[in-house]
Formats: structure tokens, C-alpha cells, sequence
């Protein structure tokens, strides 16, 4: 059934249209005087939210020790396809050499990735995270291919809490504990 | 048009008919300037009242390199959006110019300069400021003609001729729609304007041997603008000059919700420019016909008016008095457009016709009978 809507009835100086004209035009007015909401993108910045998921990186720990083991999670969980990693031994005279692997190649295609983060997610090592750049571009899809040195260089250290892969004092003592 | 040589004054007795026909060649090539120009900076404030009433900055990158580099005043330019318009009417003329194969080809080529002509012609008559010579007050206007005010409004009125052309001659039902509807628009609210300025005409009749001349009109608001005296019909004309104009909250022959761009649907490149300019062009226009009918012309306050002791500094105030008023109403058009939502078709004609016209009507029987007592 139709619904009749009551509508209220105008008065005779409704009904001319012209209060209502004068009060929008003052509303306008105003609203030309108000500061502007622009943000003038490229010489200005917005504070990204915490949370952000810009472009993935490869990060360091504090140490400066590469966290990437290079399990490939990342590789297979990438819905997307963009990332490539091609496993690596940590050569015998390293430092780390105990942690046996790290990758030897590691290339993210940025025009393939969709900033999903699932990477981030599926990683054990916390080794590669979503940082905050967001403006990637290159006049070639060979441009935006990012080698490991490159994704090292932006994704920087991450000052993790947990060392997970830092040797106790000495292994004699935990031995020793039990 | 013999009228033409009486606004070329300058040359008196000797200098012969060949410095008269020189200067009204001048004469009108400036009022063409002056209009094209206020054309073209309305489509940048435009623009920049839409940005600033929207809460944006409006166009202020656009930039000339040789000319941005100017220290303060490259800057000014950037910033307010001008040389966006050097862009704009760039873009037009370097873009490829289609002519589609179901149009008539005659009339489709006709059609933009029909558009933008009878604003150019109207310019002529309208008496952008005074000037003194020898204690003889004179019209700056190319031709100051007895009837410059029936002119104005026949000649202004044949700008939808343009519109009509392009409607019909595209072969495309958008571009046919919109001209009916423009072509609808401008005979009904053409009525109402023509009745809302004849108590104008009447008024000035009173004093005046020519009052449909526009200087009289303009000189008979000596002591009080005629928007004062006669606010209704004032009311009247500015809503008429929106529909004639083809303006929001008027502006159905183009309504973009329904009709793509209305009559210059199959118009690109420079033919657009033109219909674009010449619809400025009328607003500019029409602003001027407002303001030397109801607005006091020249005069900057009501009751005031530069004095001729002053000699050619009063005529280049009160030319700069009528230029910063056509400002004022091209900004009071775009502040409009940027306020009100559009009209439905059949509310703008029953407006027209059931509304407007009898108060025209009426306002013009009441003047008539004031003015009998």
C-alpha cells in the first residue's frame, strides 16, 4: 500500500523560495571563508596511522644481523605472486653461521604487490614488514622490481625485543641448569 | 549601423570621417576586450569559488615556465589559477577538432559562432562608464544608440539561436532535448524580463526623451538606483537573467544528470570553447545589463556619482566603478550556481510562467498607476 507522507505546509514566505535562497547562500559564504581541507599532497605529508601497510620491507635487528632465514612462507603465502626468494647458506666463517641459512636472492615485484600484509603475517622471523611508503613509482616494471640490498635499504633496523637467535651466555650453563 | 559614429567623439570637426570609423573600429575591439576578458577570468573564478566554497584551493599548479619564474608576481599567478586559463584556452585550440559524420555540417559549424556573436554585439551598446567633453556628458559605449535597451534585449535573446542550431544540427536526441529546453527557457523567461523592465522604462520616460536608451536609464539613477526604487522588478530581472543565461539553478538545457552535456553534447576541441566562452560571455553580458538598469551603472554608492570636475579621472572611475560590479555579479552568479541544486524542468517553467510573469504583470500595473498619481 502507498504510504501518503504528511508533508508540512509551507508558509506564504517559504513558499517564494527566497529566505531559503538567502540562507544557503549564507551558508556557502561562510563555508568560502573557512580554512580549506586540502592537503597539497606533494610538498605536503599526511601522518600515516599507526598500523599502516605501505610498501614491504627486509629489516635488520639490532644487531645488524640479517633476520630473514629465507624459509620462503612469505614466497607462498603472497597471493599476489610478487615475491621471490632463492634460499642461501650463511658462509662457514660468518658469525651467524650457526643460524645456517639466510636468502641469497630476495626480489618483491612492487607492481604485482596489493600491500596485503599476509607476508608480514606469515613471517616466523619478523623479518619483513610493512613500512609507511606509499608513493611507488618507476617508469619501468623493471623499476619497481626491489632486489634484497634495496629492500634492506628500506626496511632498515627493527629494534625487536626478542632476540630469538642470540646465544645464551653459554651453552655449558643451560647443560649444567637440568 | 550609423549610430556607431557618435560614440567617436574624439575626432571633432577636422579630423574626418575616416578617425571616426577608426575609432569605433577601436572602440568596439575594446568592448570585445573587455568582455572576452571578463569571460575568460569568470571561467577561473569559476573555478576558484567553486574550490573555495567546496573547502579546496581550486586550480594554483599551472604554471608557465619563463613566467613562473617571475619573482612575486609568477607566484601570483600560479597561486590564483591564471595562467590555468592560458592552459584552458590552450588545450582547446590544440586539440584535435572531430566533426562527427551524423551531424549537418553547415549549421554544426554555425552554431558556436551564433553562440558567441550576439554577446559581442550586445557589448557595443552598453555604456561602460561617462566621459566629459566640453561640459557634454557622453556614453563610454561603442554605439549609444536611442534604443540600446531594446536592442540589448532582442539582440542577447538570439544567443539561443546558437543552442538551437547545435541541437538540431547534431542529429543526437541529448543535444536536441537540451536546445528544446533552452530554446523553452529563454521564450518564457524572455516575457518576464522584457515586463520587469518596462516600469524601468516608465520611470525614466518621466524625465527622459529617450528611456530606452540605456545611458538615460543609467543617467536616471542619479540619486537612487532603480533596485531601490523598484526592488520587484529588480527581483524579476536578475531571475530571468539566470534563466536566460542558461545558469543554475536554470540551467536544464545542460543538466549533465540527464541530458550528458545538454546542446554541446557532440561539441570538442575549439567549437566548445567557443559555446564555453559565450556563455560567459552572456553572463558578463547580462551582469552589465543588470547593473545599468537597476544597479546605478557607474554611480559607487546610491545617490553618488563621480563629478564631472574631476574630468577624465571621474570617466576612468566610474569605468573602473562598472568593471569591479561586473566582478561583483560574476561573483554573485558563480556563489549562486555553487549553492543551489537545479531545478526540474517543469518546475522551471511553471515558475516562469504561472509565478513570474503575473508578477511582472502586476508590478508593472502598480508602477503604472504610482506613477498616474
Amino acid at each position: 500500500m502507498a504510504i501518503v507522507v504528511e508533508r508540512k505546509r509551507l508558509s506564504w514566505l517559504e513558499r517564494t523560495y527566497l529566505p531559503q535562497i538567502v540562507s544557503g547562500l549564507y551558508i556557502t559564504l561562510k563555508n568560502f571563508f573557512k580554512p580549506k581541507v586540502t592537503l597539497e599532497y606533494p610538498d605536503q605529508y599526511t601522518s600515516l596511522p599507526a598500523g599502516y601497510r605501505g610498501a614491504p620491507t627486509l629489516v635488520k635487528d639490532s644487531q645488524g644481523r640479517e633476520k630473514c632465514v629465507s624459509c620462503q612462507l612469505c614466497e607462498f603465502v603472497c597471493p599476489s605472486k610478487a615475491i621471490k626468494v632463492v634460499p642461501g647458506e650463511i658462509s662457514a666463517d660468518s658469525e651467524y653461521a650457526y643460524i645456517e641459512k639466510a636468502p641469497s636472492s630476495f626480489t618483491i615485484d612492487m607492481a604485482r604487490c596489493i600491500f596485503c600484509g599476509m607476508c608480514e603475517e606469515a613471517c616466523p622471523e619478523r623479518a619483513i614488514v610493512l613500512q609507511t611508503e606509499f608513493s611507488l613509482n618507476g617508469l619501468s616494471r623493471s623499476e619497481l622490481l626491489r632486489d634484497k640490498r634495496s629492500l634492506y635499504a628500506a626496511g632498515g633496523i627493527l629494534p625487536d625485543k626478542i632476540m630469538k637467535w642470540k646465544k645464551v651466555k653459554d651453552n655449558s650453563e643451560l647443560e649444567g641448569s637440568h | 549601423m550609423e549610430a556607431v559614429s557618435t560614440a567617436a567623439i574624439e575626432g571633432s570637426a577636422g579630423a574626418g570621417a575616416f578617425l571616426d570609423a577608426l575609432l569605433a573600429v577601436l572602440f568596439s575591439l575594446l568592448a570585445v576586450v573587455v568582455v572576452m576578458t571578463f569571460a575568460g577570468l569568470s571561467v577561473v573564478a569559476e573555478r576558484k569559488v567553486c574550490a573555495f566554497i567546496q573547502g579546496r584551493y581550486g586550480p594554483n599548479r599551472t604554471a608557465i615556465p619563463v613566467v613562473a619564474a617571475i619573482p612575486f608576481f609568477g607566484n601570483f599567478l600560479k597561486k590564483n589559477g591564471l595562467m590555468q586559463l592560458v592552459a584552458d584556452g590552450l588545450k582547446f585550440l590544440l586539440k584535435e577538432d572531430p566533426l562527427p559524420g551524423h551531424v549537418n555540417k553547415f549549421w554544426y559549424m554555425v552554431a558556436p559562432a551564433m553562440a558567441l556573436s550576439p554577446v559581442l554585439i550586445v557589448a557595443c551598446v552598453i555604456p561602460f562608464g561617462v566621459y566629459w567633453i566640453d561640459g557634454q556628458i557622453y556614453p563610454m559605449s561603442v554605439a549609444d544608440i536611442d534604443i540600446s535597451l531594446l536592442f540589448a534585449l532582442a539582440v542577447s535573446a538570439l544567443g539561443v539561436y546558437g543552442a538551437i542550431m547545435a541541437g538540431w544540427s547534431s542529429n543526437s536526441k541529448f543535444p536536441y532535448i537540451g536546445a528544446m529546453r533552452a530554446s523553452a527557457e529563454v521564450i518564457s523567461y524572455e516575457i518576464a524580463m522584457a515586463l520587469s523592465v518596462l516600469p524601468v522604462v516608465l520611470w525614466v520616460g518621466l524625465s527622459s526623451q529617450t528611456p530606452l536608451s540605456l545611458f538615460s536609464i543609467a543617467q536616471a539613477q542619479g540619486n537612487l538606483w532603480f533596485c531601490i526604487t523598484q526592488p520587484v522588478s529588480a527581483l524579476i530581472f536578475l531571475v530571468a537573467l539566470f534563466a536566460e543565461t542558461n545558469r543554475l539553478p536554470f540551467d536544464v538545457a545542460e543538466s549533465e544528470t540527464d541530458l550528458v552535456s545538454g546542446y554541446h553534447t557532440e561539441y570538442g576541441s575549439f567549437k566548445f570553447g567557443l559555446f564555453f566562452v559565450g556563455e560567459y560571455g552572456h553572463i558578463v553580458v547580462g551582469s552589465s545589463l543588470f547593473i545599468t538598469l537597476f544597479l546605478g551603472a557607474w554611480s559607487p554608492f546610491p545617490g553618488l556619482s563621480w563629478p564631472e570636475s574631476w574630468g577624465w579621472i571621474s570617466a576612468v572611475l566610474s569605468l573602473l566603478t562598472f568593471l569591479l560590479k561586473i566582478a561583483a555579479m560574476l561573483f554573485f552568479f558563480i556563489w549562486v550556481r555553487w549553492t543551489l541544486p537545479r531545478f526540474r524542468y517543469d518546475q522551471v517553467m511553471s515558475l516562469g510562467w504561472k509565478r513570474l510573469v503575473p508578477l511582472a504583470l502586476l508590478n508593472f500595473a502598480a508602477y503604472i498607476i504610482f506613477m498616474a498619481i
